[in-house]
């Protein structure tokens, strides 16, 4: 069991009433992998979720979580699960400790035990000095802390966050965010976002969903990679020598040329692959004896990635 | 089982954290003290030979309470959690879904009991200041606590079903206010039936008028027709709202 993947989804499609939300998407998950899935709002990402923490079934296809079937067998599922709802819904008339005191009950956890576990997840989450607030006076920041605690609290081995950032300042961001790398040492994780930099900063793994399909799965650093990056050199030279020079490389794909000041050329170098050619350049430069003034390599960052596929999908669809 | 007992003990608790609870007992209280001082007016007046919980029963605030306060108690059951979202985060949970029917028509069941505690206390103070021995029948006493527990299932069921179809309170509360005043109303048909072609109609709106039933309980009569139909009419309902939960996963 413990060697079957953590979520293993294929073909799932779930129509609503004459529209799909989502349309025969499949994905892996791995143990220990914190995954992002990405795309603007009605994407499917909700949906999806739902569907994985057995809150509704599919339409068709088959969705697996640690090797057992979300529909079949769905008591097992949840308690595997920890699942914090958009807009992270709460009761705000309980006490915060007596709110996970009474999830973590919810979830079948012994007395003694849920005792120790509310105390645990109060702490992991920076609850502890509010544990006798009543919720529904909470900050949005502290809020989204107990969602989280709630989750947790049940030690599960999947952990599905839908947009656990949303409506918070950058400082409550950056500290759930943080608290969010830190799980993923323990649990895998599955967020949902539209915030770019969020997935960036956080997860191994991203899926780009747009109108329930999947465009693309990858790690950021090799999404970055298929999707190009440049490099930028400023030589003086002439410009018909810096173009014989850069001709025989075959990693190479383009070069632009533009005159800047003085006797500089501003070369944007595509190569293939996303290869980092900056050594070979610096190198042939040097040997050549002229001046460089500037080498640099800007990486496409995953929002112009993340624009480019939606892109294209988009105009695939106008066409 | 736990999930039960930890759902059960958190519905009845969310009447008391909240106003919400005090206000309908409150208001209830005040209705059952209303009919009170009509019963001591007429005990006053006129010797009679009805146990007390008859007299008191026959005033309309019986009716009143129990019609209007049903609704407003097991409005919030479902509706206020499929509204603030936290319907999800309930059934996200590893908790069946009769589970959570059942504890939240228990919670409200145990609230609708709480809320009419208070008519004892009317009870005792009549036995308290009267001089006649025997004034107060226990027997009287627990079939009429009987009859209100068994309609009270019946309310909380109802309403119980009406919350869950809707994810508006108000609407939930309407809508158990309808079904109850309609069931309740049935009864009265009766008379508009005429004898000669009744027959079975006839036995059938007898059987449920629930006036008769009530008045047999706070008689001390427990009757095993009224027995059985209060039972079947709230499984009846919760099965109902067991299927309208559950409609989730084949919608």
């Amino acid at each position: 069991m413990t060697d079957s993947p953590m979520i293993e989804v294929s073909n799932l499609t779930k129509r609503y009433a004459g529209h799909a939300a989502i349309s025969d998407i499949s994905f892996t998950v791995a143990r220990g992998e914190i995954v992002g899935l990405l795309g603007p709002n009605g994407a499917g990402k909700s949906t999806t979720m739902r569907i994985l923490t057995c809150y509704m079934p599919a339409t068709s296809g088959s969705a697996r979580v640690s090797g057992l079937d979300v529909f079949h067998e769905a008591d097992e599922v949840r308690r595997r699960i920890g699942y914090m709802p958009e807009n992270n819904p709460l009761h705000p008339e309980m006490r915060v400790r007596e709110y996970l005191k009474f999830r973590a009950r919810l979830k079948g956890l012994s007395r003694p035990r849920s005792r120790d576990r509310v105390d645990t997840v109060m702490q992991q989450c920076g609850l502890t000095e509010v544990a006798r607030k009543v919720i529904g006076h909470l900050s949005k920041g502290y809020k989204q802390r107990v969602g989280l605690a709630d989750a947790l609290v049940h030690e599960p081995e999947l952990i599905i966050l839908d947009e656990p950032t949303i409506g918070l300042d950058p400082n409550q961001i950056r500290s759930v965010r943080q608290l969010i790398k830190d799980l993923g040492k323990k649990h895998t994780v599955l967020i949902s976002t539209h915030i770019l930099p969020e997935v960036e900063m956080t997860c191994s793994r991203v899926l780009i969903l747009r109108r329930g399909r999947i465009l693309a799965a990858d790690s950021p650093d090799n999404l970055q990679r298929s999707h190009g990056s440049q490099i930028v050199a400023e030589i003086a030279a002439p410009a018909e020598h810096i173009e014989a020079l850069f001709d025989p490389i075959a990693e190479i794909q383009h070069v632009d040329l533009a005159p800047v000041d003085g006797e500089f050329f501003r070369c944007t170098i595509t190569p293939r692959d996303g290869l980092d050619l900056r050594p070979q350049i610096f190198a042939l430069v040097k040997e050549s004896g002229w001046v460089l003034r500037e080498l640099s390599r800007n990486r496409h960052s995953l929002e112009d990635i993340y624009m480019r596929v939606t892109r294209q999908e988009a105009e695939e669809e106008a066409l | 089982m736990q999930a039960y007992w930890t759902l059960t003990r958190r519905e009845l608790g969310a009447y008391f954290i909240s106003l919400a609870g005090y206000v309908i007992i409150a208001v209830s209280v005040f209705q059952m003290g209303l009919s009170f001082v009509i019963l001591l007016e007429k005990l006053r007046s006129e010797s009679t030979l009805m146990p007390i919980t008859e007299l008191f029963y026959i005033t309309p605030f019986f009716w009143c309470i129990l019609l209007l306060s049903a609704p407003l108690i097991t409005m919030r059951l479902f509706a206020l959690e499929k509204y603030s979202g936290t319907f999800e985060t309930l059934m996200t949970a590893p908790v069946g879904d009769l589970q959570v029917v059942l504890a939240k028509f228990t919670a409200a069941l145990v609230f609708h009991m709480l809320m009419w505690l208070p008519l004892l206390g009317c009870v005792f103070v009549v036995q308290h200041y009267s001089s006649a021995p025997g004034v107060v029948d226990y027997g009287t006493i627990g079939s009429t606590f009987f009859g209100i527990l068994l309609l009270g299932s019946l309310f909380m069921s109802l309403g119980a079903f009406a919350s869950a179809l809707t994810r508006s309170q108000i609407v939930a509360a309407v809508l158990a206010l309808a079904f109850g005043l309609s069931l309740f109303f049935l009864g009265f048909l009766a008379e508009q039936v005429p004898n000669p072609q009744g027959g079975w109609m006839l036995d059938a709106l007898n059987y449920i008028a629930m006036i008769d039933h009530m008045k047999d309980f706070s008689r001390g009569v427990v009757d095993t027709r009224h027995v059985v139909f209060y039972l079947t009419g709230t499984v009846f309902f919760l099965f109902l709202t067991y299927r309208v939960v559950e409609s989730r996963r084949w919608k």
